[in-house]
């Protein structure tokens, strides 16, 4: 078990070399960007948003339920709310419906081109495959993430707000009272560096497994879940990592 | 020239070519036939260099490509045009942006020059009104010739076909090897074709290099394979009731 561990690691770093050598053509490889933040971006705007609002609705209403004594002010629930989105939610818990979007969807495009010898067939043209598939996935990634997390951020905290108004839980003068208290924006710059490195780690281990699948329409279902499985795991060990390293 | 010397390739601990060597020569269609799971498309792979090599050599027209590394294969590679056995067309591009693919990756050719350059390929090929369909709503014989076009756009030296006429009727197959041909004589480009279809090989084939359990067994054209007494030869040539009568 060790040594297939190591041999993947191993593999996937070789590739990784491959995949930041210096384009063929820069301006195929932007035209491509742009395609991918569309493909990996913007078509995930729709879900992010549903799941954040009542994400922080949901929040909201069990903060509230949970803060029932007079001795802890309400504002306490937009800001409770407003840490829990920054810091945790919007971040890991976005960044893992990602890994189940993004990431089935690039092993499966991978491994969809690499059994029908499209792959085989970029590199015969003399392109580097690596590099002409996976790279402007990754840049799309990078760039687009952090502007859907933002996105997710402010539509949680709008969730909540809802959720705080139609129950009549906290008035929007205390909820947003809360949202503002104790503000510190180190916490957007720790929430924004995780995701970039989730983002990284969604694309370049979905990639990895659909590049090197081997065999039919069944090895490309099964590289497309262990790119979700493996992408989500290394999510949730490197936001360990990167909370100690970032908050301690 | 293409030039297989030595060549050696194993998986694991199965040997699946020993020590093959063979030439492909300069405005002929090469032909490797054999079984299945004879070694033929490792061979082919091994050539392109989609395969590494454990022994031997691969050279191009005296340029050891085998032992090259990827960045230098790349200049060779831009000479090479292969089609794939299924076409290997890019699913997310129509047809002219799968043919313009290689155009727009080496050249700096304009979007007009590009199109044109698309358009004399598959005229070349006999198909037309087509640029804008995607591979999924093409049949598998104009996938095949679209993947001729684009092998071809480059106007490369070497030409490789994977099983260019499987699974095609026998008239479509046809079309396919007469083309090939065609193209091969017209451009003098030296075309390597993997086949164990019959038909293409009394048809076009300039050069037979027969594989059998991985190694070269023999060596020969479309003239003198039917006459041979090769008997694993005779035995993969004169499988069938047809071709046995027609002996």
């Amino acid at each position: 078990m060790l040594k297939g561990f190591l041999f993947h690691i191993g593999r996937y770093i070789l590739l990784m070399r491959q995949v930041f050598k210096r384009p063929e053509k820069q301006s195929i490889y932007i035209r491509q960007i742009m395609v991918e933040i569309e493909n990996l971006g913007l078509d995930s705007v729709g879900i992010v948003a549903f799941i954040s609002t009542f994400m922080g609705a949901v929040l909201c209403i069990q903060m509230a339920f949970n803060i029932d004594t007079p001795f802890i002010p309400l504002y306490t629930i937009g800001f409770v709310t407003r840490q829990s989105v920054v810091l945790e939610f919007s971040p890991t818990i976005i960044s893992l419906i990602l890994a189940g979007k993004v990431g089935s969807r690039v092993a499966s495009e991978l491994g969809t081109m690499r059994v029908t010898e499209q792959i085989d067939a970029i590199e015969i043209i003399g392109i580097n495959p690596a590099t002409y598939l996976i790279f402007p996935k990754i840049i799309a990634a990078v760039l687009i993430n952090p502007i859907l997390i933002i996105m997710s951020m402010v539509m949680a905290i709008m969730g909540g707000w809802l959720a705080g108004i139609f129950t009549g839980l906290v008035p929007t003068s205390e909820y947003v009272y809360g949202i503002k208290a104790f503000f510190e924006s180190y916490d957007i710059v720790y929430a924004l560096i995780k995701t970039v490195v989730f983002a990284f780690l969604i694309v370049s281990i979905s990639g990895y497994h659909g590049y090197y699948t081997k065999g039919g329409a069944l090895e490309v279902g099964a590289s497309s879940t262990k790119g979700v499985v493996h992408s989500s795991i290394a999510i949730i060990v490197f936001n360990l990592i990167l909370t100690q390293l970032l908050l301690s | 020239m293409i030039e297989a010397k030595n060549v050696s390739k194993s998986f694991g601990e199965h040997l699946v070519l020993d020590n093959v060597s063979c030439r492909f020569e300069e405005g002929m269609c090469n032909l490797i036939i054999g079984q299945s799971g004879s070694g033929k498309t490792v061979l082919m792979k091994c050539l392109v260099g989609l395969f590494e090599i454990d022994k031997g050599n691969v050279e191009y027209d005296g340029r050891v490509f085998s032992k090259m590394s990827f960045d230098e294969m790349k200049v060779i590679r831009q000479e090479i045009g292969m089609m794939f056995q299924g076409g290997a067309l890019f699913d997310s591009m129509n047809v002219e942006e799968n043919i313009m693919f290689p155009l727009s990756m080496f050249t700096d050719q304009s979007l007009e020059e590009k199109l044109e350059r698309a358009n004399f390929c598959l005229s070349r090929v006999r198909l037309e009104n087509v640029n804008k369909l995607f591979p999924a709503e093409l049949s598998g014989g104009m996938k095949k010739r679209v993947a001729i076009a684009r092998a071809i756009a480059m106007n490369p030296r070497y030409l490789f076909c994977d099983e260019p006429n499987s699974g095609l009727d026998p008239l479509t197959a046809n079309v396919i090897d007469n083309l090939i041909s065609e193209i091969t004589q017209e451009y003098n480009i030296t075309t390597v074709i993997n086949t164990h279809d019959m038909n293409s090989v009394i048809e076009i084939g300039d050069k037979i290099a027969y594989v059998h359990k991985g190694k070269l067994w023999w060596e020969g054209n479309k003239d003198t394979i039917l006459k041979s007494d090769n008997p694993e030869l005779n035995e993969f040539v004169f499988a069938t009731e047809l071709t046995r009568k027609l002996k």
